[in-house]
């Protein structure tokens, strides 16, 4: 869903002189946006009334959008209850502005204060968040939408019998929004303030996405089970999507509120909740732009449809969601990207154009040598020849096979360790296990000294253990140095609001610039601004290197890395891993290709049905007799 | 509270239970075999209620122009394809068959339905018997859901299960779209397919209850043994098990989908005639109704049949005696309710399950 098309390939080999001249013209497009929004801003109060009320409308509707892009597009999950929190935020404005009628008094004071209204708004959104979300987030990933459908009609239902909030007439006669000597009286006024809030939320969503965690949440979208082994936290980075979007939600609604002066449950059904998603998806949910390209669009054409429907097909119909419903099936067959994920495949600018400072900062990087940012802090590696992985004795059942008998091998730094079989020995259900995704059935491996008796993948990743996949996963359209500095995630520390406010730029450039040195020592400099997905399989399993490399690891765990590269490609993959061995890095890989272990491994562990049936230096391993027998069939 | 409203309660609740039984057994069969969340369930439900409603009333049958309607626009994407195949557009794992004399059979029965239901005078099909009225009503609900899998799911069935349940909710929409302009916005009741009442000591059961109950418990029995001893059934569950594997076992998954869809739709539109003499229907009632039946299947993690009727049963049972106790809230309870049955779904789920796209 979130398909960025590639990127002119130009960019990298463009020469560093002309990186200026590039930085200067991507610069452009953003302060195009940015004195157009403030254009809209200031000239919006001069519109007719009619104009007024439909942007008022499109920005309210983009704002809970852009919410749901986040959680959608950006992060691989959705919600059908977002009208719900608008609904909480609008009631909450307005139950406690009217000084909270047929409720306790002590709330009466809060009426002269909107602020403090959106504060509880927000407090009450966030728990409210947080309890769907906790309870939904960690099954598998229907349950967070059957969930919100359910808390949207309860909340829905909820607002329509309850006494205090007016049942279904609602609260009407709210005062208008001051905050402080501004007074947002007339739809213009609140117009602006709407689009102001719009612009800067799009603003943040941005600057968030163009950062660590805007990575992390990306990654969530691109396989958990690769965001987890980088030390994404899954769960948490899972709920702050959803929080964040129905922060959004609450806010929007916090604005309904004042802009309509009066609240009725109604525009919170879920039916609004699913008008709200088919705006996401008809806007395209892989960019923050498509929430307003949905909003405005969905918003417009049912203005033009409501006005002409009826008199083609008469009255008593409502033709518009079927209408709005049938184009969101077609799009989801032919072009699931969306109206403005279409615009960027025809001009991939547009894509580029949120990710401005990251390739601003890759440009000046590149040329000027001078501002090279400080390298990251290392972590102290163990002393040569110390015991980091120790092995013992796990065994792995499921159900009735046995996958891992009784497996023992430790693992040294500075040792290069190959871990051989035939298909099915149970190689991978051994990684799992040392990597903290499976949990064996009996022994246990202990991590420089501890046991990771319960240890998740991701705090395995913080002990300092980085690994490949034999599968490789990572995320096609993000491009290539934002996946290997996705690695780095655990070194960072700069926190959401930091990241959001852009106040973590001297952090993200020294992040930045390790990806790159790690893309260099595999080969890849040249290609750091392509899109990941356009590799070829080989380089996609360096990259995967490279991103484990930038974890700044004291144990490396590669699966088949060698698979899929050209002779020069191993050569140089074996000259790196020996380099990373004299660094200190203790390195266990599983591989098949006999010629660039034998020459390469200090050790090798023979592992045949789940048992291991030999240990010892390559040239032993191949003579040994149970292997031959394993590998060549019996009798030999 | 007596004894004599409990018994009542519990009747009722039984009732509306046993029917979210059904449903939440047919959204476990579809999301199983196809990953789908078949969410217009209810309109099934809908369209079987509101279509023997208008046939006892004397209305005309509008489902029939949809079921032709359907029918026209699955042959036509289907001549498209094999268009596009001819000129050479699709590669070739994407191969169609050539066009036939079958590819006619779904609009001539379409057709055939529509001037059958047009030509019999509305007095003939309000006199007809009660099984003929059943029997036409699932005559033209079935169909409809083979074809709308073809139509919306089939193309896509491996793509990510988000998507699948955003077209499940889009077809939603289109459908309770259509259901207001072909029922309009009234309600509809049926009559009940026996008025008596059986007298149990103090405690009176209604007919209706019975029949309620007793074809839950057939269907169910049938269903379980269909699962249990015949080839389809058995088909049904491998593609339920694996897709990849019943594929290579020779099992088509599209044929797979398009049966789990037609019993939806036949579970959805016998549901729909069993309640209509009970409860007052409108056009977007069924949403409702599948949803507890949503909440039902969810108590079995989406998978297990018993745990999900056990679940739906329960639901009916609660939303009776919170009719009770707060009727304003009966909604809200219900719904509610889904949080701690997720609450401790997640809690006894070991590990969260890998999201995997295709």
């Amino acid at each position: 869903m979130s398909a960025t098309p590639p990127s002119p390939a130009v960019s990298s080999a463009t020469p560093p002189a002309e990186a200026s001249a590039w930085a200067a013209r991507l610069a452009r497009p953003r302060s195009a946006v940015a004195l157009l929004w403030l254009l809209i801003v200031l000239a919006l109060p001069l519109l007719p009334a009619f104009q007024i009320t439909l942007l008022n409308h499109i920005g309210l509707y983009a704002l809970t959008a852009l919410g749901l892009v986040l959680l959608t597009g950006v992060a691989g999950m959705t919600s059908f209850g977002q009208a719900a929190f608008v609904g909480l935020g609008a009631y909450c404005a307005a139950w406690l502005t009217l000084g909270a009628p047929g409720g306790p008094a002590w709330l009466a004071p809060l009426a002269a204060s909107p602020l403090l209204a959106l504060g509880v708004a927000l407090v009450l959104t966030l728990a409210v968040a947080a309890l769907v979300g906790g309870v939904t987030l960690r099954l598998s990933g229907h349950f967070l939408p059957l969930g919100t459908i359910c808390w949207g009609l309860a909340l829905y239902a909820g607002f329509g019998v309850s006494e205090a909030l007016g049942s279904h007439t609602g609260l009407t006669g709210l005062p208008a929004l001051t905050l402080g000597p501004w007074n947002f009286a007339d739809a213009g006024q609140m117009g602006r303030l709407i689009w102001a809030v719009l612009g800067l939320a799009l603003l943040l969503g941005h600057q968030l996405l163009d950062s660590r965690s805007g990575r992390a949440l990306r990654a969530l979208n691109g396989g958990q089970a690769m965001a987890a082994s980088m030390g994404v936290p899954v769960l948490r980075s899972k709920l702050l999507a959803f929080v964040l979007a129905a922060l959004l939600a609450c806010v929007s609604g916090w604005l309904y509120a004042f802009e309509q002066r009066f609240v009725s449950p109604a525009p919170f059904s879920l039916g609004a909740g699913i008008d709200l998603l088919f705006m996401v998806l008809i806007g395209g949910a892989g960019h923050l732009w498509g929430a307003v390209a949905g909003a405005a669009l969905v918003t417009l054409t049912r203005d033009v449809l409501q006005d002409w429907l009826p008199g083609l097909l008469g009255q008593g119909g409502n033709y518009e969601a079927i209408v709005f419903g049938a184009l969101v099936i077609v799009l989801m067959h032919k072009a699931p990207q969306g109206l403005w994920g279409g615009l960027v495949q025809r001009w991939p600018r547009l894509g580029s154009a949120g990710r401005v400072a990251t390739d601003l900062r890759a440009a000046a990087g590149g040329a000027a040598a001078t501002s090279e940012p400080q390298p990251l802090p290392r972590r102290a590696l163990p002393e040569r020849g110390a015991l980091v992985l120790d092995v013992r004795g796990i065994t792995r059942r499921f159900g009735g096979l046995v996958a891992n008998h009784d497996i023992s091998f430790q693992l040294h730094a500075g040792e290069i360790l190959a871990v051989i079989g035939p298909n099915g020995a149970g190689k991978s259900t051994l990684f799992n296990q040392i990597s903290g995704v499976d949990t064996p059935s009996a022994g246990e491996v202990r991590f420089l000294g501890a046991s990771t008796v319960g240890w998740s993948p991701a705090r395995m990743a913080a002990a300092g253990l980085a690994r490949t996949f034999q599968h490789v996963k990572l995320l096609p359209s993000m491009s290539v140095l934002e996946n290997v500095a996705l690695g780095a995630h655990l070194r960072g520390r700069a926190g959401l609001l930091r990241q959001a406010l852009h106040l973590d730029r001297a952090e993200e450039a020294r992040l930045l610039a390790e990806a790159r040195r790690q893309l260099a020592r595999v080969g890849l400099a040249d290609w750091a601004d392509r899109p990941a997905g356009s590799l070829a399989l080989g380089q996609q399993r360096l990259l995967e290197i490279a991103r484990a490399l930038c974890a700044n690891p004291s144990v490396l765990l590669l699966d088949e890395p060698a698979a899929g590269l050209r002779l020069q490609e191993k050569q140089a993959l074996a000259a790196l891993l020996r380099r990373l061995r004299e660094e200190g890095l203790a390195v266990l890989l599983v591989e098949h290709d006999m010629d660039f272990l034998m020459t390469l491994a200090d050790r090798v562990v023979v592992i045949v049905f789940g048992e291991k049936l030999a240990e010892g230096l390559p040239a032993e391993v191949q003579r040994h007799p149970g292997v031959l027998q394993a590998y060549l069939g019996s009798d030999l | 509270m007596n004894a004599q409203i409990a018994l009542l309660l519990g009747q009722d609740g039984m009732t509306s239970g046993a029917v979210y039984a059904l449903l939440a057994l047919s959204i476990v069969l579809v999301f199983t075999v196809t990953r789908v969340l078949l969410v217009p369930q209810g309109e099934f439900v809908t369209f079987g209620a509101m279509s023997m409603a208008a046939m006892q009333a004397g209305t005309p049958l509008r489902l029939a122009w949809l079921v032709l309607a359907v029918a026209l626009l699955r042959a036509a994407l289907r001549a498209l394809s094999v268009l596009r195949q001819r000129h050479g557009r699709v590669s070739a794992d994407e191969a169609v068959d050539p066009l036939g004399w079958r590819d006619l059979a779904a609009p001539a029965y379409a057709l055939a339905l529509l001037l059958l239901t047009r030509a019999v005078p509305a007095p003939a099909l309000q006199s007809l018997a009660l099984p003929l009225q059943i029997a036409l009503t699932l005559a033209l609900v079935v169909p409809l859901g083979p074809w709308l899998y073809d139509l919306c799911f089939a193309p896509i069935a491996s793509a990510h299960s988000l998507v699948l349940l955003i077209v499940s909710i889009a077809l939603h929409v289109v459908l309770v779209g259509i259901a207001l302009l072909m029922f309009g916005a009234e309600g509809a009741r049926t009559a009940p397919f026996s008025d008596s009442v059986l007298e149990l000591g103090s405690a009176r059961l209604q007919a209706q209850t019975l029949w309620v109950v007793g074809v839950t418990v057939g269907l169910i029995g049938a269903l379980y043994l269909a699962f249990e001893h015949t080839l389809a059934g058995k088909a049904l569950r491998a593609t339920a098990v694996s897709r990849l594997g019943a594929q290579l076992m020779g099992i088509s998954p599209t044929a797979a989908g398009r049966f789990s869809f037609a019993l939806a739709a036949a579970i959805g539109a016998l549901s729909g005639v069993l309640i209509a003499p009970i409860t007052t229907l409108y056009y977007d009632s069924g949403f409702l109704i599948s949803l507890k039946g949503f909440v039902g299947a969810v108590c079995g993690g989406l998978v297990s049949f018993p745990l999900g009727a056990a679940g739906a049963l329960g639901v009916g049972l609660i939303e009776s005696f919170s009719t009770f106790w707060a009727s304003a809230y009966k909604e809200v309870l219900v719904f509610t309710l889904i949080l701690p049955v997720l609450l401790w779904r997640s809690l006894s789920a070991g590990h969260h399950d890998e999201e995997h796209a295709g």
